[in-house]
């Protein structure tokens, strides 16, 4: 176990990034681990990228430096490259493959690329893997359970330093009973996405 | 409601602001104001969500809370809880505290009774912000002693602590954090809560009045106090010496969340220093610093923004005659400018040290990125009314705008925000551009920013006859910040019925004659009301009234009612590009055939595009799951 854990999470205003890393600090503190996580609110709520950033162990500050990430979990794939400072090679790139397309791209003319390119250019600097979690959420139930299923593959990869259940635990503490089911279901077929 | 259960001891996740409320609850805080502003929002919305609860058992909360009309008024309503010997809050972003300058320069020569705790929130590379200016200065500037935290958990204690000090010394501390502290969270560990006063009591006291006399009299009090604060700073438990490795002669001094970069970055390089960690920054413990000054010899400061505490030590130094050499920013190694963040902090030590930085250089992407600025969402009210403006007001015609979500409006394809400088000023400005240029002026500002700073611009623009369009865009909260209430809502911030105002019936007391009210969704009748209030000769208010389209969804949802969505006809489009490339919904988008299409995940069922396209080619075809 490393002594310091860093995770990074990125993606878009509104995909819910903010409370994933909520429950990840969340689960940290059931596990009594030491954990700091540090976010960016405001404007992002609008449709601007977010990045949060999620450390545990001996660490004194929220922020990593750069290229230290253990894991950079994205919930949209040009996000996980935007971030790449964050990466060295062995650093896990976790990434849904569904993009969101930016209103720069349709009023300002400005591309959004070839996603065969950002994957291929991701996998140069780091370990990718690339999972349709909207498809899992939807084949688990409901496609608002996303997240969980993005949680789920990040437990997989043995990164946290406690097991996957206290993290299961604590999603299913923060969601509403008619939820539980569908979420404790996609967070295993999360953890399944990565274990292929 | 786990932040507000009475278990010692109990360890619970929080953010650094949400520590803050935790903080004082623990104090005994009897009254708690703001008026909202990123980084500060979940300080005063914990409290509000606290009232709420209590509001809804049909029990009494423990404080008074209240959004203040601004950030003045909320400074003014806490300092007379504060001299009526209640515990008082007050929070709000750096630039509130501009506002709420005039009566904080005056209250700390008065001083409060009741402990009153001021958090200025910074906010160090503008993330949500018009500037980044440092607000330690206010505190030297106005005389307030002041704390700043490094985690949530030391959030939570200095906000203990600072109600002491403050009565103590009989002045209103300052607690100021960045947003990097505001918006991280951290285990924090719950004490004891203490029971809040209660009901105050006035005792009236002649130097409570400031007239010149008063006024010279408190000037010398205000500075022996600031002399006991010096005293307490020597004692205080926020200013320590921390030691990484087996430290000499050399040193480190930091404060805020600087510290958290700089303990790591010396533990990961291995260094030998002394870091003299300051919690309590105004006023530094002077003989603290001098004996730290006397046993270096080298000394790096690291704060973000301004060198406030370097050149306070360099002070010491030159009046020590000491030969300690001291790196910050004036040597060239550290910026004045943005946060700083572990890379900055490591690369500065490895260049004074002389060691290697471990880290390696960050990747970068060969691929370019398209950008991703936050915009106004689907189904805005403000789209459509910035949509008929254009279509009403000739081509260079001046855009001033304000603080809120409409600046988002500066993006293309809208480009309807030409000039800003702070809460209210676009009502000023417009009045300037009017006696300055013959160009027609349509200023823009929303339904909090209208009663927070713009009325007695309003009253300008009508008492000299300015020839301006003021237009609000009443969308029935302040809704950048988190939809609190304002005074035009219906609801105050403990859930509580509230005396709506309406902004009409204000601008018809301050004598405006003509005014529009226009529902913004109805984008003929709104362009019709723009050219009726461009035509105006002198001053005319335009009330676009819409609710924000998220509360607007939220409600729909909760009400049970349907969210239409629309899609586009691809026989009957015309790829005039009208709907995407003037008025710019974020819901629309080309295919790689260059058709045009309608999100039905982001379309939020306003319908405006409706009106917008020339060829009748969009339709409801649907309702949102």
């Amino acid at each position: 176990m490393n002594k310091k854990i860093s995770i990074v999470l990125v993606g878009v205003g509104g995909q819910g990034v903010i409370t994933a890393a909520n429950i990840l600090g969340n689960a940290a503190v059931k596990a009594d681990v030491m954990v700091y996580v540090s976010e960016i609110h405001g404007m992002a709520q609008r449709g601007g990228n977010v990045v949060c950033t999620v450390r545990m162990g001996e660490v004194s500050s929220p922020m990593l430096p750069s290229g230290t990430a253990d894991v950079v979990l994205s919930a949209e794939p040009i996000e996980a490259l935007r971030n790449i400072s964050f990466v060295n090679k062995k650093t896990k790139v976790i990434t849904d493959i569904n993009p969101v397309i930016p209103f720069t791209v349709a009023v300002g003319g400005e591309p959004y690329p070839k996603l065969d390119d950002v994957f291929k250019e991701i996998s140069k600097h780091a370990e990718l893997y690339k999972i349709d979690a909207l498809k899992i959420a939807k084949e688990s139930g409901d496609a608002i359970t996303k997240n969980t299923v993005l949680l789920g593959a990040l437990a997989a990869t043995g990164v946290l330093p406690f097991k996957p259940d206290v993290l299961l635990e604590t999603i299913l503490n923060m969601v509403p009973d008619k939820y539980k089911d569908v979420n404790r279901k996609a967070f295993e077929n999360g953890m399944k996405a990565i274990k292929k | 409601m786990e932040i507000i259960t009475d278990q010692p001891g109990k360890k619970i996740l929080l953010l650094g602001n949400e520590a803050i409320t935790r903080g004082a609850l623990e104090a005994g805080v009897d009254v708690a104001t703001t008026y909202p502003g990123t980084p500060s929002s979940e300080i005063a919305d914990t409290f509000s969500h606290i009232t709420k609860y209590f509001t809804k058992k049909g029990d009494k909360p423990p404080f008074y809370f209240e959004y203040s009309t601004n950030e003045k008024v909320a400074l003014e309503v806490a300092a007379a809880a504060s001299f009526s010997g209640l515990r008082a809050l007050t929070c709000m972003k750096h630039v509130g505290l501009n506002v709420a300058s005039d009566a904080f320069m005056t209250y700390t020569y008065v001083g409060c009774k009741g402990g009153h705790i001021i958090v200025s929130a910074d906010d160090p590379y503008c993330h949500s912000s018009q500037n980044e200016q440092d607000n330690r200065y206010f505190a030297i500037f106005g005389g307030a002693p002041m704390l700043e935290p490094t985690t949530p958990q030391e959030a939570k204690e200095m906000t203990g602590v600072g109600f002491d000090i403050s009565e103590q010394l009989s002045l209103p501390l300052l607690l100021r954090t960045t947003t990097r502290l505001s918006h991280a969270r951290g285990p924090v560990v719950f004490e004891k809560m203490q029971k809040p006063r209660g009901i105050g009591h006035f005792e009236k006291n002649p130097l409570l009045v400031t007239v010149p006399a008063v006024a010279r009299k408190q000037h010398p009090v205000l500075l022996e106090r600031m002399e006991q604060a010096e005293k307490i700073s020597e004692k205080s438990q926020f200013n320590e010496v921390v030691n990484v490795g087996k430290p000499k002669d050399i040193g480190v001094v930091s404060s805020g969340v600087s510290f958290n970069y700089a303990k790591e970055m010396a533990e990961t390089l291995s260094l030998d220093v002394r870091i003299l960690k300051l919690g309590m920054t105004h006023p530094i413990p002077r003989r603290m610093c001098e004996k730290f000054i006397k046993s270096c010899s080298t000394i790096v400061v690291i704060e973000e923004l301004e060198p406030i505490l370097e050149q306070q030590f360099k002070t010491l130094a030159f009046d020590m005659k000491s030969d300690v050499k001291i790196f910050g920013k004036s040597t060239g190694r550290f910026s004045r400018l943005y946060e700083y963040n572990p890379d900055i902090v490591v690369d500065v030590f490895s260049k004074i040290f002389k060691v290697k930085n471990p880290f390696p250089k960050p990747v970068e992407s060969k691929i370019k990125l398209p950008s991703r600025p936050p915009s106004l969402c689907p189904g805005c009210p403000h789209r459509a009314t910035y949509y008929a403006v254009k279509k009403a007001a000739p081509k260079d015609s001046i855009y001033p705008t304000d603080i809120g979500c409409y600046t988002l409006g500066k993006e293309p394809p809208l480009e309807m925000a030409d000039v800003l400088l702070c809460m209210g000023s676009n009502a000023g400005t417009a009045c300037g551009f009017a006696v300055s240029t013959g160009q027609k002026i349509v200023s823009f500002m929303g339904d909090s920013t209208f009663f927070h700073a713009a009325i007695p611009a309003l009253i300008d623009a009508v008492h000299h006859n300015h020839d301006v369009v003021i237009t609000v865009l009443d969308n029935r909260t302040t809704a950048m910040t988190g939809h609190q209430p304002h005074p035009g809502t219906e609801f105050d911030g403990m859930g509580r019925p509230a005396k709506m105002i309406r902004v009409e019936d204000v601008a018809r007391g301050c004598g405006v004659e003509h005014i529009e009210i226009v529902d913004p969704n109805n984008i003929k009748e709104t362009t019709a009301a723009f050219k009726r209030a461009l035509d105006f000769k002198g001053p005319s208010f335009v009330v676009s009234k819409s609710p924000c389209i998220l509360l607007e969804v939220d409600r729909k949802r909760k009400a049970g009612e349907e969210i239409p969505v629309y899609s586009i006809n691809q026989e009957l489009c015309k790829r005039c590009k009208t709907c995407i490339g003037r008025f710019g919904c974020p819901a629309l988008y080309f295919a790689e055939d260059g058709s045009v299409h309608i999100d039905t995940t982001l379309c939020n069922g306003c319908g405006n595009c409706v009106q917008v396209c020339p060829f009748g080619a969009i339709s409801k075809s649907g309702v949102k799951e």
